[in-house]
């Protein structure tokens, strides 16, 4: 892999972590000393991805603003790296007028139809939605392609074998991605599913997939590059599976009691960390570049959260608009 | 006899009237394509998609796996992405399988997006009972899908409205859900409604989605309903009328948005109202009828209103059960009576 992809990987990794950092800071702010959910700037529930931008990074530099991308209720990372407005990102987490959404989304519901992107709150529902963008894709005779990122728990519901069984029937390009970080909210995997490989539940269908075994960027990127390749050439749908890592809660205030023993490895099971010295150690990068690269990374963040700060609330009548167009 | 009147005359049954509507904005507009389950080669179930297949090919008219999550949802990424799909899913009381598609995703995506993003798709659907079908297969439930903000629901009547609500429904830029009772269709393969078929226009033409329509004017009580009902009300206006009782008949057509304005000058005119609804009575669409007038004036009301309505149980199967608990003419009657003071 060249350098200067390497780099851009690195890049967009570094900046998705610097956005959560930031994010999981505001988010504090008026919750303590007794945790309020509801207070503060950042109201309600608040799903952070950091350990999990490898998945981001990976599929997303294969993207342009052309493909659909469907996130889950823990979209961030996925949205930055597909080219979502970080400033009206922000906003819309903030609650704001500017926002994405003008306050009506959340974190959770985040729609930028410029980039074809859009995220659910609801367990591998995105799937079929991207199903059908897929399919106005083939009908319209375009290349572009529709991908669905999901978590491992949901690949139990029926969305996901629902959309697995019509993607392989109409050849639809399509990538599904499953970001395998153990845990359904509380619940082990071993606890929840009964074959772990998310990629054997694809082949059943007759899809070809792929397990990135180590969370690492550089597998994930050759992984989804094979399967967006393959849905541009009208080969059909394909699944990458990921064994990723939530570093943070579920949500944040999730104070993980569950999981007591294995939060003692995860600092040093950090993807950003492990990259950044892979990349010092083949000389891709320096320690003034990568300094340099959180720099500027924090500095857009800091800028987005500005913004969304300053941005007025909406007004409350608007609640009652775009029930229809 | 000249071309306009022949056009005025030409009879077709509400499900040919349907797949008309269809097929005149299928010719108009490429995006606007078919899907669900077996609305291919055999034509839609209620015929509702009959001829389709061999005009449009199997690319635009899709027979879908029994996997209403998935296509339903599939309609929902086509429509983000700005075709018009039509998608049938046979029974409303199979909706629940895909609830969350409909009410989470569909109904939702234009506001939780801050009407950046719109769900221009028809979610096609039958309704009600009558046949013994039992509890599964016989239900209305629109007053559910008209509690859940988000999308239209229109409900047509008759052929005429039927093909005008249709066309109107695929040019609007918001999911609707378009149900129609299995007794206005008019199939072969059931009781025929006299009304099941009638004059229906050769050209396009819209009716509009929010206005109810006056089916028969009265001046001692008005029957607000819609669907298989108005024919039933229709009917015993007919009879009542012998008596020198004259019914006013309001067909909803649709119930998002509910025409109110219609309601309230009816009720201002004949100061006394029976709703009759196939749909369970209770925190449903007889509710909304009065609250409407209520909150408006409730001096309006010369009577208590009145409400025909399946009284809070599952549709049973055997004949007699299911007559006791479905609006039937004889029901209509009473109640009709009843309010008048006849």
């Amino acid at each position: 892999m060249d350098a200067s992809t390497r780099l851009s990987l690195y890049r967009t990794m570094v900046r998705i972590r610097a956005f959560e950092e930031a994010i999981r800071r505001e988010y504090y702010v008026g919750k303590q000393p007794v945790f309020d959910i509801g207070a503060g700037p950042v109201p309600g529930e608040m799903h952070l991805s950091a350990g999990q931008e490898p998945v981001a990074a990976g599929l997303c530099a294969h993207l342009g603003p052309d493909d659909a991308l469907t996130g889950p209720h823990r979209p961030h990372h996925i949205a930055l790296a597909h080219g979502v407005d970080m400033k009206r990102m922000t906003a819309e987490i903030f609650g704001r007028e500017s926002g994405l959404c003008h306050g009506k989304g959340g974190h959770m519901h985040l729609f930028a139809p410029e980039v074809h992107f859009g995220c659910s709150g609801i367990i591998a529902e995105g799937m079929p939605t991207a199903c059908g963008q897929a399919l106005a894709f083939k009908k319209r005779g375009t290349d572009q392609v529709a991908a669905a990122v999901v978590g491992e728990g949901a690949v139990n519901q029926g969305g996901f074998h629902e959309s697995l069984n019509l993607a392989a029937l109409w050849k639809l390009p399509v990538i599904f991605v499953v970001e395998d970080n153990d845990w359904g909210i509380s619940v082990p995997r071993s606890a929840s599913t009964s074959n772990f490989s998310a990629t054997d539940r694809g082949r059943a269908y007759g899809i070809p997939g792929e397990r990135v075994e180590d969370n690492s960027v550089e597998g994930v990127y050759e992984a989804c590059g094979r399967a967006v390749q393959r849905a541009r050439r009208g080969e059909g749908p394909s699944l990458v599976e990921v064994h990723t890592l939530r570093l943070w809660g579920h949500f944040e205030g999730d104070a993980q009691g569950y999981r007591q023993s294995e939060l003692e490895d995860v600092p040093g099971r950090d993807p950003i960390p492990t990259y950044r010295r892979t990349l010092i150690e083949e000389g891709v990068l320096d320690e003034e570049e990568a300094q340099r690269i959180r720099a500027e990374a924090e500095e857009e963040v800091e800028a987005a959260i500005r913004f969304a700060k300053e941005s007025p609330e909406p007004a409350p009548d608007e609640a009652l608009e775009h029930v229809f167009a | 006899m000249t071309t306009a009147e022949r056009t005025r005359e030409r009879r077709l049954t509400t499900a040919r009237a349907m797949v008309e509507g269809i097929a005149q904005e299928m010719r108009r507009n490429e995006e606007v394509f078919v899907m669900g389950e077996d609305v291919g080669a055999y034509g839609g179930i209620f015929g509702t998609t009959t001829g389709l297949l061999d005009e449009f090919g199997p690319e635009r008219v899709m027979d879908t796996p029994i996997s209403e999550t998935g296509f339903i949802g599939a309609g929902i990424g086509a429509a983000i992405e700005g075709m018009r799909p039509i998608v049938e899913l046979m029974f409303v009381d199979f909706f629940g399988v895909c609830m969350d598609q409909i009410y989470n995703h569909m109904a939702k995506i234009h506001y939780e997006s801050g009407g950046n993003v719109r769900v221009p798709m028809v979610l096609m659907t039958s309704v009600g009972g009558g046949y013994s079908d039992g509890a599964q297969h016989s239900q209305c439930l629109w007053a559910t899908f008209a509690h859940l903000p988000g999308m239209k629901i229109v409900v047509p009547s008759n052929p005429r409205d039927a093909k005008g609500l249709m066309i109107s429904a695929i040019r609007d830029d918001n999911p609707v859900v378009y149900m129609t009772h299995k007794g206005i269709m008019g199939l072969a393969w059931m009781a025929k409604n006299a009304r099941s078929v009638g004059p229906v226009p050769e050209e396009e033409y819209e009716v509009p989605i929010g206005k109810a329509s006056v089916a028969r004017e009265g001046t001692d009580a008005t029957v607000v309903t819609l669907s298989l009902s108005v024919h039933h009300a229709l009917d015993v206006a007919e009879r009542l009328s012998g008596e020198g009782i004259e019914l006013e008949v309001l067909d909803l057509r649709s119930l998002v948005p509910l025409d109110r304005e219609a309601i309230l000058e009816s009720v201002g005119k004949t100061g006394r109202v029976l709703v009759v609804d196939e749909d369970y009575r209770s925190f449903g669409l007889s509710g909304e009828i009065a609250a409407t007038i209520v909150e408006e004036d409730p001096a309006m009301l010369k009577a208590p209103l009145a409400r025909v309505a399946v009284p809070d149980v599952p549709i049973p199967y055997a004949r007699p059960l299911e007559r006791a608990v479905l609006p039937t003419p004889e029901r209509i009657e009473e109640a009709a009576r009843g309010l008048v003071g006849a």
